[in-house]
């Protein structure tokens, strides 16, 4: 067998395992996230949105969608990856890769690769309830999926990072409650950033959540308040350095070996 | 060939503590090779980097010609481990379990149920394939990893104290399976704390203590060094005081129960000639103490106060 094959099924070894994982458990991993972005949509779309009025020329529904099904996506990628990846550290069962001849890249790949297909399910899953609430119209199928697919690559990766720093489950529970949620909610997922003082406009554009949430607003609605082209160089710019520093931690063993 | 060769391998952890002071080990192709030591001697760490799963200061391996620094993946694809302390996804079903190992080594998934039915099998663990690893008794799970590092079919097969914990019927199950592998071509590297175990299964034997091997040879030859063995005879009728035969040192212990210390010159038949002429029948007799670990008692003893002098 070639050493190409050999990875290839490493990779759809891991790929298959995170699935199978998440999938088993899909009332901790899939049902909650449904539920929450329900009530999301009944409270802030349907019962405050209608009082609010229009957003950016849209209703207020409709305007937070996007960032409602990228805020699923983000939260479930890096969920994933944090909580899998450090159990296979606590119960030690990273024993069983380390020892395997799988190359650090493929173990990254395969633990990235598991989180997207959470974030990405999730995401599916929350789209389909939003259509019970509004009509999705799609600017550009090619931006929407393509912002769907890096964003949950990205925090993935910060999800692995992470993980590997973690020694306790208080490390994994951290950064998602001081960190995350509150660049998300900060991200412009129920705001356009036009609505702050000029101040807080440019300490919002140091947020690379709202990027993500704008370029996936503009794929999806076709308006955004920062330059796309602009935010999609941030992203992959995000994506290169957080790829170079998970295997450079892989490589000298951080976390995972003595 | 050598299945495993070691050169000059040091470890020093982040807090200073030298675990490996430049050892050497050389295992031959094919070999049943005990690795012994104290707790704390360093077989562990020496293992560990063996396996990948620990770094190493300085120094090299390889692994039947293959060094685990450039030709790592070749390196690796040749050993099993079967380590101390339970490392699986105790979530998970038994059958997965194996599957994932085998697909780390590029097994395809329908092999790799065939592969792990195979060891599954051999472990006597197939009617647990759906069980979640946690519902498994200690032994069960001691097998359990046997079977996981089989199931790549390695050539190099690290045991790490893999009959700790289990009864004595497992352990000799257990025995009998690894005399098997081994017959089988598979070089086997075995620690263990049951001295008897290595004795009974190692041809050759290295023990290590404070980071450094500090005997290496063929277990015949570390036994024929014995100078001295203590036996524990059962005799016919009791006796007040230990009975007196000429060099010999006799202990009463028991009214009907003697232990004699025997020099490696001396004959038994003289022992049991004198005890008959002073009508004292030998109905059993058996060692005081297992050979090898007197052995392995005087060699660190003499390492300990080796470390201590320099």
């Amino acid at each position: 067998m070639s050493a190409g094959n050999v990875k290839l099924i490493a990779y759809q070894t891991i790929v298959t395992k995170e699935v199978l994982r998440f999938a088993r458990i899909w009332v901790q991993t899939i049902l909650p996230p449904a539920i929450t972005t329900t009530l999301y949509f009944i409270i802030f779309g349907k019962l405050i949105g209608e009082r609010i009025g229009m957003m950016e020329g849209y209703s207020y529904i409709e305007f937070i969608v996007p960032g409602l099904i990228l805020m699923s996506v983000i939260q479930n990628s890096y969920a994933n990856v944090v909580s899998s990846f450090f159990s296979t550290k606590l119960q030690h069962y990273i024993e069983e890769l380390l020892i395997a001849p799988v190359p650090n890249w493929i173990v990254l790949a395969g633990y990235v690769t598991g989180g997207m297909a959470r974030g990405l399910i999730v995401g599916t899953v929350v789209t389909g309830i939003s259509l019970f609430f509004t009509d999705l119209t799609i600017n550009s199928y090619s931006l929407t999926l393509l912002v769907f697919v890096l964003t949950s690559i990205l925090f993935s990766l910060a999800g692995f990072i992470n993980a590997v720093y973690a020694k306790s489950f208080d490390d994994i529970a951290i950064v998602p409650t001081f960190v995350l949620t509150p660049l998300t909610y900060l991200g412009g997922v129920f705001y356009s950033i036009q609505l702050l003082p000029e101040f807080w406009q440019q300490v919002s554009l140091a947020n690379p959540v709202l990027y993500m949430v704008n370029t996936f607003r503009y794929g999806l609605l076709g308006v955004s308040d920062i330059d796309v082209r602009i935010a999609l160089v941030i992203i992959f710019g995000f994506i290169a350095v957080l790829t170079w520093y998970s295997l450079r931690l892989l490589s000298r063993g951080v976390g995972i070996k003595e | 060939m050598s299945a495993l060769v070691i050169e000059n391998l040091h470890k020093t952890y982040r807090n200073g503590f030298e675990a490996l002071k430049g050892i050497n080990l050389n295992v031959a192709e094919g070999d049943f090779f005990a690795l012994l030591g104290p707790n704390g001697a360093g077989k562990s760490t020496a293992i560990s980097i063996i396996a990948s799963l620990t770094n190493k200061t300085a120094g090299q391996v390889s692994i039947y010609g293959k060094d685990l620094d450039r030709q790592k993946n070749q390196a690796k694809s040749m050993i099993g481990l079967v380590p101390q302390e339970f490392n699986f996804n105790m979530w998970e079903p038994v059958v997965e379990i194996l599957v994932n190992q085998a697909g780390y080594y590029g097994i395809p998934r329908k092999a790799a149920f065939q592969r792990a039915e195979e060891s599954l099998r051999q472990l006597d663990l197939w009617d647990k394939r759906h069980t979640q690893a946690r519902w498994l008794s200690g032994g069960m799970k001691r097998r359990l990893m046997i079977a996981r590092a089989l199931v790549h079919r390695p050539k190099l097969l690290i045991l790490d104290e893999p009959t700790a914990g289990v009864d004595i019927e497992i352990r000799r199950a257990m025995w009998q399976f690894m005399k098997q592998i081994n017959s089988q071509g598979t070089t086997i590297i075995l620690t263990t704390h049951y001295l008897e175990e290595a004795e009974s299964l190692c041809r050759n034997i290295a023990i290590i203590d404070h980071g450094r091997i500090v005997e290496q040879t063929s277990m015949s030859h570390l036994l024929s060094q014995l100078n001295t063995e203590h036996f524990v005879l059962d005799i016919s009728k009791p006796l007040t005081t230990a009975p007196e035969l000429p060099g010999y040192n006799l202990q009463l212990v028991g009214d009907k129960t003697v232990e004699v210390t025997v020099q490696r010159e001396q004959s038994m038949n003289s022992l049991f000639e004198s005890l008959t002429q002073q009508g004292i029948a030998v109905m059993s007799m058996r060692n005081k103490q297992n050979r090898l670990e007197q052995l392995f008692i005087d060699l660190v003893a003499q390492s300990k106060s080796e470390e201590q002098t320099s």
